[in-house]
């Protein structure tokens, strides 16, 4: 509430649209030689290092990859990379140094948690930034600044539990780490199952720290919990390396995905190179993009990946793919506008349309979300998934949730004239951005 | 729609349960003379082949029940492949190869129908049929019927047991002859329960006897509705219910018991070392957990030495962790601590950096990445007392490795001369230097014996979680926690502190969650040190 106010205060008092403006200005000399500057704000240290520091490496070959091809507008990319060590005020306060000064970035790719994510969202709407992020999230936000290439809920959650409907489960058990992004998910779900029919008897829902490792009454919570007769799956929010013990334990208490699948929305390869997968075919994640996607464009990003690591085992997953297409869409919209301006990328990337790595297209919608087919894989003994299911066409990211009661009526266009990032469309009033007035 | 959908598709698993029964049934049945009549030729296996090439999982289900029921030779291999998902197709082609090998990204190959050698195949080339769940299930279904011929114990037990629930009026009285000519005691005991289960749906009471006390979930399930009537036989239905969960109920506290000290196992080993450092030499080592790390990277490390050894490798592991824990601890003490005698804030400071900079040279040396310890087999799976009460085997073996070492570190400082010394320095430390007792080389042994435990404590966690460089952060907070608790510089005080903590966490976890119950376990020990500040066991007599 506070954070609105203080926001249209901002907005009403002109600061954000006077201070890019002054950066303009400053910048238009600056900017027409030299190279242009790409922020590359991901954890090299630290609890998220695990996951983060891939992304920066894939952000430097995609950009030594674009290099090589002459650069964008006759000008050489240059990377900049920080190391908020995992620390969510870090992120901030270094948004805040890649924004401000004669070298500003011209554009970030960055961050992972959402709790990284909203302390930045301040910093590049104040500074008047672009950020590109690159993982799925809970949704129930829009902001003219960031660019949300990973899923929203209905391109994740929804569309694997009604894969899980069509496969007879009538149970659920929605397991999460204790932050926003499992508990807002967990709601959107609670919501969606009761509406298709699911008595809260048959939902049982359960919160666990980060890192955590004791899972083994939780498992037998769930297990108890699968055996009273109905067919019972998991929808494991889980993030992070409490995954690992996690599937120890189902694995070790004899629960394998016949008896009751586990669907997860936080694990991929990379993850699951931590653990012997042989006691988890058939568990299940549903993501974007799998590793083992069949599709020649996926092949070559494999082979460069490969190559630029120099790691024979190297893997890719889903996180790696909304980096690859976003940063194609950013180039491909610096191309269209010819200038790499805040406002003029911004304005020029809605409907740029760039290959996914599943052999189809992605295009930037209005939300400043993008359209993805969604899949269904199960773990294979090899550490990959195996795609099951796949939606026919791509499904477009929908940022406020149509299952909740606060956001089914909001919507998000961010192009001109309405510019609006949380628009009513029953009273047709816009409670969020320059729309606003 | 979404509804109906659902509901065919449940028809649909219920159907295929059943006919993959029968299936199992008619295998079990018939003699062995009926199968492969007659080896198929090349160009009917290759039929038989490109049945799979679909992309409905239904179709390849059939695909595959045909395979298992044609006379081909090759068809267990196929389906093996299959369900291992390593049989393909030749992309742009028509081959069909068996692949032998699919780690890494260049994988030999064989013919799938000659199983000739055939070189080798990428993801470019070979496209493998795919498999979901439910066709899994077939697959291993069709396998295990083809595999019963060979009439092992082993899997008629396990086809006996998915009889239960499933006795129908159509196979009800092949079952109950394929009783009477069983001759395993075990299997009979299992097909009993499955006809009983099945006469009492029929409204036979007298079978009930059959499954009073039964703790399987399918029987209960199948009484619940029976026993919701007011009729004699759902009277009777509801006393076998309240009995059975009367038991569970039982089973399932004695689970909770296992689960709360196999909690406080952990606990006790990562705060057992840090019991002699601070509890007996006063030290506050924020560097302990870093320790635990060490000894959980030794045991990666020495089993990355030996491939293929996991067993040997974590046996070794246990002096070995000890060792490289312990002269870290040395090292430390030597360099550092030493210098801050007496200094607490100081020592608390520099341990601090102290792990900060363990962590990142792990991170430096290793990579952030987690690294995976494998567990040997004889430490997978559970002990399956009943069906309700299973013991996690690797579980099991912390809690008793952690007595172990509990009980060897008691009889180190009771019976030993370092242990006297150790002790004597503790109580007071001018009056051991008066009687020729070298402080300074007690303290060093101490530290390096507590670190040492630590090192263990990484071992006993390799098992159970992450090895990363946070290994240690999650444990320091807990191990004071128990220490302060448990009444510094005590052993005892220590174990016992850590058991009952590891207890009350898990009674409470499954009424309030894992979030809530660790802050009720934290507010608790706050209150009861507020009113009892020297822990559970007091230190006797006095100390300086």
């Amino acid at each position: 509430m506070t954070t609105t106010s203080l926001r249209k205060l901002i907005a009403t008092s002109g600061l954000t649209l006077g201070l890019a403006g002054f950066g303009n200005v400053a910048l238009a000399q600056a900017q027409d030689e030299g190279p242009i500057r790409v922020g590359i704000l991901h954890s090299l240290s630290g609890t998220m290092a695990i996951s983060e520091s891939t992304l920066k490496d894939e952000m430097l070959m995609l950009i030594d990859k674009q290099n090589d091809a002459g650069g964008l507008l006759g000008r050489q990319l240059e990377p900049v990379v920080m190391d908020p060590a995992s620390d969510w005020s870090l992120y901030a306060e270094q948004a805040r140094d890649m924004l401000t000064g004669d070298d500003r970035v011209d554009v970030i790719f960055g961050n992972w948690t959402s709790a990284s994510r909203k302390a930045v969202l301040p910093v590049v709407e104040e500074l008047n930034g672009l950020l590109f992020y690159p993982v799925q999230y809970e949704g129930e936000e829009s902001s003219e600044n960031i660019f949300y290439t990973g899923a929203a809920p209905n391109q994740q959650a929804i569309p694997a539990v009604d894969y899980l409907m069509s496969q007879g489960v009538e149970r659920w058990a929605l397991l999460g780490t204790d932050y926003v992004y499992p508990r807002t998910t967990n709601k959107i779900l609670e919501a969606y199952l009761k509406a298709n029919g699911v008595a809260g008897d048959d939902i049982m829902i359960n919160y666990t720290p980060f890192g955590f490792s004791d899972w083994q009454s939780i498992v037998s919570q769930v297990k108890d919990f699968g055996s009273q007769g109905k067919k019972t799956a998991v929808v494991s929010t889980i993030n992070g390396d409490a995954n690992v013990p996690f599937y120890n334990e189902l694995a070790n208490q004899g629960i394998s995905a016949g008896d009751i699948p586990v669907v997860a929305f936080s694990v991929g390869e990379q993850e699951l190179t931590g653990i012997d997968t042989a006691p988890l075919v058939g568990h299940m994640a549903a993501w974007n993009y799998f590793m083992s996607v069949d599709s020649d464009a996926n092949y070559d990003f494999i082979d460069d990946w490969v190559a630029y690591t120099g790691n024979d085992e190297a893997v890719t997953n889903d996180p790696m793919e909304a980096h690859y297409i976003g940063f194609n869409m950013w180039a491909q919209a610096v191309k269209k506008a010819g200038t790499t301006d805040v406002d003029a990328v911004k304005d020029s990337i809605i409907g740029v349309t760039v290959p996914n790595l599943s052999g189809g297209a992605s295009t930037m919608m209005p939300n400043h979300h993008i359209t993805k087919p969604v899949m269904i894989g199960e773990i294979q003994d090899d550490g990959q998934f195996s795609v099951v299911w796949q939606t026919p066409t791509t499904v477009a990211g929908d940022a406020w949730s149509d299952y909740l009661p606060d956001s089914k009526n909001l919507i998000s266009d961010w192009r001109a004239p309405l510019r609006c990032g949380k628009l009513d469309v029953e009273s047709m009033t816009c409670e969020d951005g320059p729309g606003a007035e | 729609m979404i509804k109906t959908q659902h509901l065919a598709s449940r028809c649909l698993t219920r159907l295929l349960m059943h006919s993959v029964l029968l299936c199992l049934l008619m295998a079990w049945g018939l003699s062995v003379s009926q199968t492969a009549a007659a080896a198929v030729s090349d160009a009917q296996a290759r039929a038989l082949l490109e049945a799979l090439d679909t992309r409905s999982f239904q179709a390849k289900g059939d695909a595959a029940q045909a395979i298992a029921e044609s006379g081909a030779e090759q068809k267990t291999r196929w389906l093996q492949a299959l369900l291992d998902g390593r049989l393909g197709k030749e992309r742009r082609g028509e081959r069909f190869y068996i692949i032998t090998d699919d780690s890494g990204r260049e994988w030999p190959i064989i013919d799938a129908i000659t199983f000739e050698d055939a070189g080798t195949g990428t993801r470019r080339t070979v496209q493998a049929f795919k498999i979901n769940n439910d066709l899994r299930t077939r697959i291993q279904g069709l396998l295990a019927s083809l595999s019963l011929s060979a009439g092992d114990e082993a899997s008629r037990l396990a086809a006996a047991g998915r009889m239960i629930g499933e006795v129908s009026a159509d196979n009800a009285d092949s079952v109950r002859a394929m009783r009477d000519d069983e001759e395993s005691q075990s299997v009979r005991g299992q097909l009993d329960v499955a006809l009983a289960l099945y006469d009492v749906q029929q409204g036979d009471i007298d079978a009930l006897e059959t499954l009073r006390g039964n703790l399987d979930t399918r029987v209960r399930n199948t009484l619940t509705p029976i026993a919701a009537g007011d009729s004699e036989l759902a009277a009777e239905a509801q006393s076998v219910l309240g009995g059975i969960e009367s038991k569970r109920a039982w089973y399932d506290r004695a689970q909770t018991l296992f689960f709360g000290l196999s909690a406080g196992s952990i606990l006790v080993l990562a705060a057992i070392g840090l019991a002699i450092t601070f509890g007996v030499m006063g030290v506050i080592n924020m560097a302990h957990g870093e320790l635990i790390m060490i000894g959980a990277y030794t045991t990666w490390m020495i089993q990355q030495a030996l491939p293929g050894q996991p067993g040997l490798a974590l046996a070794l592991a246990i002096p070995g962790g000890f060792l490289v824990a312990g002269a870290f601890g040395v090292v430390i003490e030597r360099t550092v601590i030493r210098f801050l005698k007496g200094r607490p804030l100081e020592t608390l400071l520099a341990t601090f950096g102290l792990s900060l900079i363990l962590q990142q040279l792990v991170r430096s040396v290793f990579s952030p990445l987690n690294r995976r310890v494998t567990s040997p087999d004889w430490l997978q799976g559970a002990w399956q007392i009943n069906e309700a009460l299973s013991l996690t085997l690797n579980r099991l073996a912390v809690l008793l490795f952690c007595l172990v070492v509990f009980a060897g570190l008691w009889a180190l400082m009771r019976y030993t001369r370092l242990g006297l010394e150790v002790r004597a320095v503790t109580q007071n430390r001018a009056m051991a230097r008066a009687m020729g007792v070298r402080a300074t080389r007690v303290d060093m042994l101490t530290f390096g014996l507590g670190a040492g435990v630590a090192g263990l404590a990484g071992v006993a966690l390799s098992q159970l979680t992450n090895v990363g460089p946070n290994l240690g952060q999650g444990y320091i907070v807990d191990s004071f926690l128990v220490v302060v608790f448990g009444g510094v510089g005590n052993l005892w005080g220590t174990l016992v502190a850590g058991m009952s903590l590891g207890v009350i966490n898990q009674v409470l976890q499954p009424w309030v969650g894992a979030v809530l119950a660790k802050i009720i376990v934290l507010v608790g020990v706050i209150l009861f040190i507020q009113k009892r500040p020297q822990g559970i066991f007091a230190p006797k007599g006095r100390t300086s």
